[in-house]
């Protein structure tokens, strides 16, 4: 029997594994009129388990109660300030939820003909009007399945149409502040990676890619705003050298939380771009999603996306899978519908002037959080941010606490931490991402937790150091975590 | 910090061992300083060939991710095994039980473009 823990309403839930009891069951079956039959006798004995060790048995409420437990120890954007620079957790409106359940969309099977299922896709046809809108490109596809999905297939296109071209380019330009999948994506696509040097006010300097740009390279893939929260003020610039020598621009439109109707993308260049709708157009995520990462183009490029494309010809909308230049298939049936309808929900209830108001909101909060924690920590691009600003822990490094401990801190006051060390060019990176959503008390009861944080650095560092005290567990060991992984459960050995 | 003055020094922080046709590479005092607690190092199979200046493996840490690049061209004549089950190794004693690969070099006059201690120091921040 398990001790008894005076951990009150913390509930120190055990695992599943190590609960419930022989014979206990949630489910009751009615009499069997069938002739019982042992295992072995109808199944090959190599196929079968001697033994099932530790399988559980469990009553419903059993279950019930075990992943209640568990999900309140969660912490998500429905319960306080999730400032996770890079990733935009916006609060996301139920109302794209009960859209989502509404039986035509949640029960829809994929197989339906195209004459059943006009309403699907109409909407998706028009949620990629919207998206082709909102980046100023031209055709959109909406399969990816996430960010670096939809980076891949935006690669696969570039590649595809300069092979059309009978060119085969070897290189893909990266700055030193890309998301890792930009150089992943790079690399999956068979080029190889050229980093470029951001200079000293965080942005991409045009003439470092003139120096960089021949006729080896496919693509430069760009981030705007950058992963330092800046916008790539160059970018128009760097599109034309690039295009001058045959090659592509890419950008990666994970931060386009903070240009929706300020700025489209295709404006300034771009050729190819994915949208996380999953992150600026509000569907919930984290823990490996589901997300989407549409991938928009501008007309040279559209050949080559991915099929099925739907057109609407007349009042009727079909999948055209006759595409001789396609790319092919990106994923299983037309990607991922859901997220795809809680985004054309959540578009279609902000309206255009709801999704500018949104960007405008994000970059605002962004630069009055940057204001007031200036000066307590070290920021190291001293200039207005977009929707995102990244500290660092240089003020605090004399005190012997880190960026970690900071992070850990927060965990005390009841925040989820910002992103940490995260961009790599910046050292002890803290990214924070206040996003649009938060009030201004939300962002004021963030900004004095920092602040007191940056004052207990200097006055009681242990606080820092040993934190977090009020959580339900306390500090782990990351170092044996990585070096020695307990990828499964193993008994109760 | 330490730099052994009989090795050879690279700027993306390597260092080499010259023992006549071989060398033996690893990771710098500074390096594993800056990347913290070593959970995994890639090393690469025997008999691959790199040119200089080739990423040839990866070191994992809690923090971060880095490539390790080749200091010189040549063929890869042994890993360091023991990394696999004891990636600390590179923490504990960077130059000794932390070594990361022996080379075949193909090229001795690669080795002179490599820096002394003394110069590799002088490009280290100072903190």
């Amino acid at each position: 029997m398990a001790k008894i823990k005076d951990t009150g309403l913390i509930q120190d839930e055990p695992l599943i594994f190590e609960q419930g009891g022989k014979g206990r069951k949630g489910y009751s079956l009615p009499r069997w009129d069938v002739e019982v039959a042992e295992a072995q006798s109808l199944i090959p004995t190599q196929l079968l388990r001697e033994e099932l060790i530790g399988f559980p048995q469990l009553s419903e409420v059993d279950v019930v109660r075990h992943f209640t437990r568990l999900s309140q120890w969660n912490y998500g954007v429905d319960s306080g300030l999730y400032p996770l620079g890079s990733c935009t957790m916006k609060y996301n409106p139920k109302v794209n939820e009960e859209i989502v359940k509404m039986s035509g969309f949640s029960n829809i099977h994929p197989y339906t003909p195209e004459d059943l299922s006009q309403g699907i896709l109409k909407l998706m046809h028009e949620l990629q009007s919207f998206l082709a809108e909102i980046t100023g490109m031209d055709e959109v596809s909406l399969q990816p399945a996430a960010g670096a999905h939809g980076e891949l297939a935006g690669m696969m296109m570039v590649r595809a149409c300069l092979e059309a071209r009978g060119e085969r380019r070897k290189k893909v330009l990266v700055p030193d502040t890309a998301h890792g999948t930009n150089c992943s994506t790079s690399t999956i696509a068979s080029y190889q990676m050229v980093e470029i040097k951001s200079n000293e006010k965080g942005v991409i300097p045009s003439e470092k890619v003139a120096e960089l740009m021949d006729d080896e390279v496919a693509a430069i893939m760009v981030t705007n705003p950058n992963t330092l929260g800046l916008f790539e003020e160059n970018l128009g610039k760097i599109a034309e050298v690039v295009h001058r020598k045959g090659g592509f621009v890419y950008c990666d439109g994970a931060n386009l939380n903070a240009l929706m109707g300020i700025l489209k993308l295709g404006d300034l260049g771009v050729d190819v771009v994915h949208i996380n709708l999953h992150k600026t157009f509000s569907t919930p995520h984290g823990g490996g999603g589901p997300g989407a990462g549409p991938v928009a183009v501008k007309n040279e490029l559209a050949p080559y996306l991915p099929i099925p494309v739907i057109e609407k010809d007349g009042e009727i909308y079909r999948l055209n899978d006759d595409r001789p230049y396609s790319i092919g298939k990106m994923r299983a049936f037309y990607g991922n519908f859901g997220v795809l309808v809680k985004a054309y929900a959540y578009i279609l209830s902000m309206g255009a002037e709801g999704l500018k108001r949104v960007s405008e909101m994000a970059v605002l909060n962004a630069n009055y959080l940057m204001k007031k924690l200036k000066g307590h920590y070290h920021l190291p691009y001293d200039r207005p941010c977009m929707h995102e600003c990244v500290f660092t822990d240089r003020f605090q490094e004399k005190y012997h606490v880190s960026t970690l401990d900071i992070a850990k801190r927060l965990i005390d006051y009841g925040f989820h931490p910002p992103t940490i060390y995260f961009p790599l060019v910046v050292k002890g990176a803290l990214m924070m991402e206040p996003t649009e959503t938060e009030s201004k008390e939300s962002i004021d009861r963030f900004i004095e937790t920092m602040v007191q944080i940056a004052e207990e650095a200097k006055e009681h560092p242990d606080l820092l150091r040993q934190a977090p005290q009020r959580a339900k567990v306390r500090r782990l060991d990351e170092v044996l975590a990585a070096r020695k992984p307990k990828l499964r459960w193993t008994g109760n050995q | 910090m330490k730099f052994p003055e009989e090795l050879l020094y690279t700027e993306s922080h390597e260092w080499v061992k010259n023992e006549g046709g071989e060398v033996i590479i690893g990771l710098t005092d500074y390096a594993q300083h800056q990347l913290k607690d070593i959970v995994y190092v890639e090393i690469p199979e025997v008999g691959l060939k790199f040119r200089k200046g080739e990423s040839i493996g990866v070191v994992e840490s809690v923090k971060t991710v880095a490539d390790i690049y080749s200091p010189v061209s040549g063929k890869i004549k042994e890993g360091n095994i023991t990394l696999k089950d004891h990636p600390q190794f590179v923490n504990e004693d960077p130059y000794g039980k932390g070594w990361l690969v022996k080379m075949e070099i193909q090229d001795k006059e690669e080795l002179e473009g490599l820096l002394s201690a003394r110069d590799y120091q002088g490009l280290l921040p100072k903190e």
